[in-house]
């Protein structure tokens, strides 16, 4: 039952079919939480939809508005702030250097499409995006790039952050990362994501890792 | 052919035209090594137009390549619609805060006056100059952007998304702007001696948008805009995968396409055969840490899948080789590119 209405909602996301994708999220049934709903639907179909923009099935422009779409829906069943919303540790996220927002719009609207809550940064350097991070206790940092001056600015912030003692695991995408595999440990990363479905698994390994 | 007879510009219009020249052309698409030739801050060598001419032709002596690399970086035409460009010390200047803020802004942009932008007339400058020193040996390629893909830099990813999909009005008087201003621009260069123009449209790869999109969207305005420009063009995907709408990039008019490397030559090649020249696909974000050998073994991958029967010119996948990329590994695929693009091609039989 599930997998059809994964079916139906990736469908609608894929046809940007805003009326549909609310329907289905109305017709979930009261028993079913948003929070749950978000795991068992929007997540699963994001992550379908992700894995078609790595295999090169579907477009960049498919993923994007699929995003949105959900983050506005389940903004509608879930608002920010809602206790509902999961326990989770202090994240933000940011893009670096560049004025390029759409990794990060995707990444941070998946994230809250699937329930977590995050500081959005905006674009930052990497002096007060290191201030930043310490002064909120920031334990999780995803790092958006599309340029590879920018991707290689990651290494300083790592590097600054180590200094004040701050422990913070550093999550890194975009596309220099989608072209060099190994660009990510190069930085210092903890992690990297290929596309913005991976976030959520990559987060969740490095909570299982903190716990 | 004779490899001593021939020139560059022999070389690529032989392949252009699915033949065998003497060896395999190779485009090193670099443009902030230059500024490394000539010993200057990126910012004050593109500050010159005769830094450029004088960092182009350096390249051409020191790496023995096909072509001369007009283009100075993309946010040039930002610039000349009233933005900003940020210049950085170790990468290509980019887009600072889009020009269009709020899609009403739309409404009101003017197609900027080429001959009378100072930062597209330094690009004329160094183009005729660059003429001038090649002549009609070295083909000299002019850049654009395409209208398709230019909103990317006026006014972001996220807001040209919404525009396509939800303003359709707004989207097309944005791509008559730009239409007007790309021709003009193309034309330009073409008139200052450039040779061909490449036409990069990023969004319009299958890895941006669907093809259902593009054939509503960026295929119309290429085949618009193609026709009038008055030379040959060479559309590129800068790193953007193409397979599937390689047909519908043939029937806009376009004589080469600049392909992924995330996308099998050899299928690429096929798709392209006696329709559309290639040119690709070595990565060039990976090439920051290749060895000698590494880069000698992806320009013959190249080759080997591609090279046959003309219809290929060696070169990076996005357009630009980063600065990062060391100088002993764009003479390494120089080296490979000498060695292993000689025709006939009978190495390539074992593989």
């Amino acid at each position: 039952m599930t997998d059809n209405i994964v079916d139906a909602f990736t469908r609608a996301l894929l046809d940007v079919d805003r009326l549909a994708a609310k329907q289905i999220v109305q017709n979930r049934g009261h028993d079913t939480a948003p929070v749950k709903f978000a795991e068992d639907v929007v997540l699963p179909a994001l992550e379908r939809i992700g894995a078609g923009w790595q295999s090169g099935t579907l477009a960049l422009s498919q993923v994007y508005m699929a995003g949105r779409i959900c983050e506005d829906l389940i903004d509608q069943i879930l608002p920010p702030e809602d206790p509902d919303r999961k326990n989770q540790p202090k994240m933000a996220i940011c893009i670096l250097s560049d004025h390029h927002k759409l990794g990060k719009i995707m990444v941070y609207s998946l994230l809250r499409a699937s329930g977590f809550d995050l500081a959005d940064y905006g674009v930052m350097e990497v002096d007060d995006l290191v201030e930043q991070v310490q002064k909120d206790n920031i334990d999780i940092l995803l790092i958006s790039v599309l340029m590879l001056p920018s991707a290689l600015k990651i290494k300083a912030v790592k590097q600054k952050l180590a200094r004040l003692g701050c422990d913070v695991k550093l999550i890194v995408g975009g596309a220099p990362f989608r072209f060099d595999d190994q660009l990510w440990k190069t930085v210092g990363a903890d992690a990297m994501c290929r596309d913005a479905s991976d976030a959520v698994s990559v987060i969740e390994n490095i909570m299982e890792g903190m716990a | 052919m004779n490899q001593k007879s021939v020139t560059s510009m022999q070389r690529v219009l032989t392949t252009l035209g699915h033949r065998e020249p003497d060896r395999v052309p190779f485009f090193l698409l670099a443009t902030l090594h230059g500024a490394k030739e000539v010993g200057l801050p990126i910012k004050t060598y593109f500050s010159d137009p005769d830094n450029v001419v004088e960092g182009q032709m350096r390249l051409l002596a020191k790496y023995r390549h096909d072509c001369i690399y007009s283009f100075f970086y993309a946010p040039v035409e930002i610039a000349a619609f009233g933005g900003e460009v940020v210049f950085t010390d170790d990468g290509p200047p980019n887009s600072g805060e889009p020009v269009i803020k709020k899609t009403g802004d739309i409404k009101n942009l003017a197609v900027p006056d080429v001959k009378n932008t100072p930062c597209l007339e330094k690009v004329l400058t160094a183009t005729q100059k660059l003429k001038s020193r090649v002549k009609d040996d070295v083909p000299i390629i002019g850049v654009v952007m395409s209208p398709f893909s230019l909103p990317v830099m006026q006014m972001g990813f996220d807001r040209y998304f919404d525009l396509m999909f939800e303003k359709p009005d707004l989207f097309t008087h944005l791509m008559q702007v730009n239409q007007a201003f790309c021709v003009e621009w193309a034309n330009a260069q073409l008139a200052a001696g450039a040779t061909a123009i490449c036409y990069f449209d990023p969004v319009s790869s299958t890895t941006i948008t669907t093809r259902q999109m593009y054939l509503k969207t960026g295929f119309a305005v290429a085949g618009q805009t193609l026709a009038k420009i008055n030379g040959p063009t060479a559309t590129h995907m800068a790193s953007g995968r193409c397979l599937p709408i390689i047909e519908d990039i043939a029937a806009t008019g376009t004589a080469a396409v600049g392909v992924s490397c995330h996308e099998d030559m050899a299928l690429i090649k096929n798709a392209c055969r006696g329709k559309l020249a290639v040119i690709g696909n070595l990565n060039g974000i990976e090439m920051c840490r290749w060895s000698s050998e590494d880069a000698e073994k992806h320009v013959k991958e190249v080759i080997a899948k591609a090279g046959a029967g003309g219809g290929c010119i060696l070169s990076d996948n996005h357009g630009e080789i980063p600065f990062q990329v060391p100088d002993d590994v764009l003479m390494a695929i120089s080296e490979a590119a000498h060695t292993w693009g000689r025709y006939p091609l009978n190495w390539t039989a074992d593989k």
